[in-house]
């Protein structure tokens, strides 16, 4: 078996009394897409917050490429700078431009000078039709254009894996579509991705492997045909069936 | 501005020029704007009669109180303020020197205690309790208090390679109080700066230092220029103090004048000069504020 690019062992995670993460067990192989799907407060953004080290896990492992990151001798800012993370809130800085958003971690971090730094977010921004918005300031964007740009920034520094927290929840229903055709093309292009979201079609139609999380447990994990399609545990078919009624996922 | 609503031209052109109608303000709105002016004007004149009234009312309260005459010729003198003014401007100049000196100390006093009070980690807990202790005694002690012991406590440790000079040991002690304000300022500023912002940074793989540099401080920075200013406005009245050291600044050189003449319009007059510089500075802050605030409000989400 290849290793992973991501794998979780066993992984708990509390806050306090609360248990938010219960013993997960989960693999991303590398150029896949995997989708974390559950309802709201079931411990998703949890899950990735911990993958990039912004909480620390009670017990358990995490693996980064064969590596362990939770290893309390691990050289954390090394780790994040492999991890690349798109918010649901966009956070981009907004006392800097698009262009200084996006070159600040290539610069600073990676000790790319200004030049390229800049060439290289600019090819990015034009791929992703923002090369007209390099100077603006982000409060001058609309939501999906900022979201766009948040990405261009979580992959200016080239990172191993791509992990996305909702991404389009902040987003007009008109501007979603624009956001989802760029993670359809980080796909094609191979990049590993870990992405939660409400938007089962989407996650159906992109996800190599779904991941339903139930109150901190993985209930159920698979090709998406199988969960969407097959669910064999009740308290999925129960979550998909909410979300079909609330007609956000397409029968 | 473009586009200018109500112009003709503004109208035709989004209706893409040409064919279409030039427009005309409608009648409605014609009588709008007449009652709107209407009503300005008579605002206008509600505010300078009842202007006028207070000051009438304040002016015939002070020259009918019984002491008024005295009070008059000790601090309203003409002839004492010509005399007094050169002389009070000359003092001036050390309180301006003062404030400019003891101001960039004091940012770079104050910042500094305010990033020193955001450091994690047990390795720095003797610096983070230093700067909380320093901060919460200068908050506390009475800045005359800190002069007086500056100015004259010092001095009679006879320490050797240690000024004796009150100007510049007064000027430490404002910088020693001040940099407590503004630490404060600036940490406030620092605790307004969503923690979303240092996770995106830390996420992006920056230390934890590169975030409080690059993402952190010049936002927290920006949001606390009013209150700085405040402070700034408060120091510059503040350099007053350092003359109960013998320093001949603005205050002192009044009270030269006073102690030959025995008359007290040169403190009047180093009042004056004092709000000259003021009161553009507070303006100064506002406009300031009113700016930063309009500029927020055009922002988005973020
Ligand atoms: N910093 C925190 N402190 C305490 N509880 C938290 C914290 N962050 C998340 N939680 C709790 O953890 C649970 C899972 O949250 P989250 O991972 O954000 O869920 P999801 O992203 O699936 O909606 C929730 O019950 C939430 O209240
Ligand atoms: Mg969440």
């Amino acid at each position: 078996m290849t290793e992973s690019v991501l794998r979780f062992e066993s992984v708990r995670k509390g806050f306090g009394e609360h248990l938010v993460l219960h013993d997960v067990e989960l693999a991303v192989p590398a150029h896949s897409v995997t989708a974390l799907i559950g309802a709201s407060g079931s411990g998703k953004s949890t899950l990735m917050r911990c993958a990039n080290l912004l909480e620390e896990i009670d017990d358990g492992a995490i693996f980064l490429d064969g590596e362990e990151i939770t290893d309390p001798r691990a050289d954390q800012d090394t780790i994040r700078r492999r991890i690349g993370v798109v918010f649901q809130a966009y956070n981009l800085f907004p006392h800097m431009t698009v262009l200084d958003n996006i070159t600040l971690a290539p610069r600073r971090v990676h000790g790319v000078g200004r030049a390229e730094a800049e060439a290289g977010a600019r090819e990015l921004l034009d791929r992703l039709g923002l090369a007209d918005k390099a100077g603006e300031y982000p409060d001058r964007l609309s939501g999906g254009q900022q979201q766009r740009v948040a990405i261009v920034r979580a992959l200016a520094t080239g990172p191993r894996l791509l992990l996305l927290d909702e991404i389009t929840a902040a987003l007009d229903p008109e501007l979603v579509g624009e956001v989802l055709a760029v993670v359809r093309g980080l796909k094609e292009q191979g990049m590993t991705m870990v992405l939660c979201t409400h938007e089962m079609g989407f996650a159906r139609e992109v996800a190599d492997q779904v991941c339903f999380l139930d109150a901190g447990v993985v209930l159920e994990q698979g090709p998406p045909e199988q969960v969407f399609g097959d669910p064999q545990q009740e308290r999925t078919r129960q979550f998909l069936s909410r979300v079909v009624a609330a007609g956000r996922l397409p029968r | 501005m473009s586009a200018e609503v109500g112009t003709p031209t503004a109208e035709s052109r989004r209706r893409g020029g040409g064919a279409a109608e030039p427009y005309r303000p409608s009648d409605r709105r014609l009588a709008r704007e007449a009652y709107r002016r209407q009503r300005a004007r008579r605002s206008a004149l509600i505010a300078a009669l009842s202007t006028a009234a207070t000051a009438l009312v304040l002016y015939l309260v002070v020259v009918n109180s019984p002491g008024w005459q005295r009070t008059r010729e000790t601090f309203f003198n003409a002839h004492y303020a010509w005399q007094a003014l050169p002389e009070v401007l000359k003092g001036l100049r050390v309180n301006l020197e003062l404030m400019v000196c003891c101001g960039v100390l004091i940012l770079v006093f104050g910042l500094l205690l305010a990033v020193l009070r955001t450091l994690r980690g047990p390795v720095f807990l003797p610096v983070r309790l230093l700067a909380t202790v320093y901060v919460d005694f200068f908050l506390g002690l009475p800045m005359i208090i800190c002069l007086l012991i500056m100015i004259t406590g010092v001095p009679a440790l006879r320490l050797t390679g240690v000024t004796t000079d009150p100007l510049l040991l007064g000027g430490a002690a404002l910088v020693l109080t001040y940099s407590a304000y503004v630490s404060e300022v600036f940490r406030a500023g620092i605790q307004s700066v969503h923690p979303s912002q240092r996770a995106a940074a830390r996420s992006l793989g920056l230390s934890n230092a590169q975030a409080m540099r690059y993402v952190v401080l010049p936002q927290a920075v920006r949001r606390v220029v009013p209150p700085l200013l405040n402070n700034l406005v408060s120091l510059q009245k503040d350099t007053g103090l350092v003359s109960i050291g013998g320093v001949i600044d603005a205050v002192y050189a009044a009270k030269i004048i006073t102690s030959q003449t025995f008359n007290y319009t040169p403190y009047l007059v180093s009042a004056l000069v004092f709000l000259v510089l003021t009161i553009p500075m507070t303006r100064f802050t506002d406009w300031t504020t009113a700016r930063l605030n309009r500029r927020q409000h055009q922002g988005g989400t973020v």
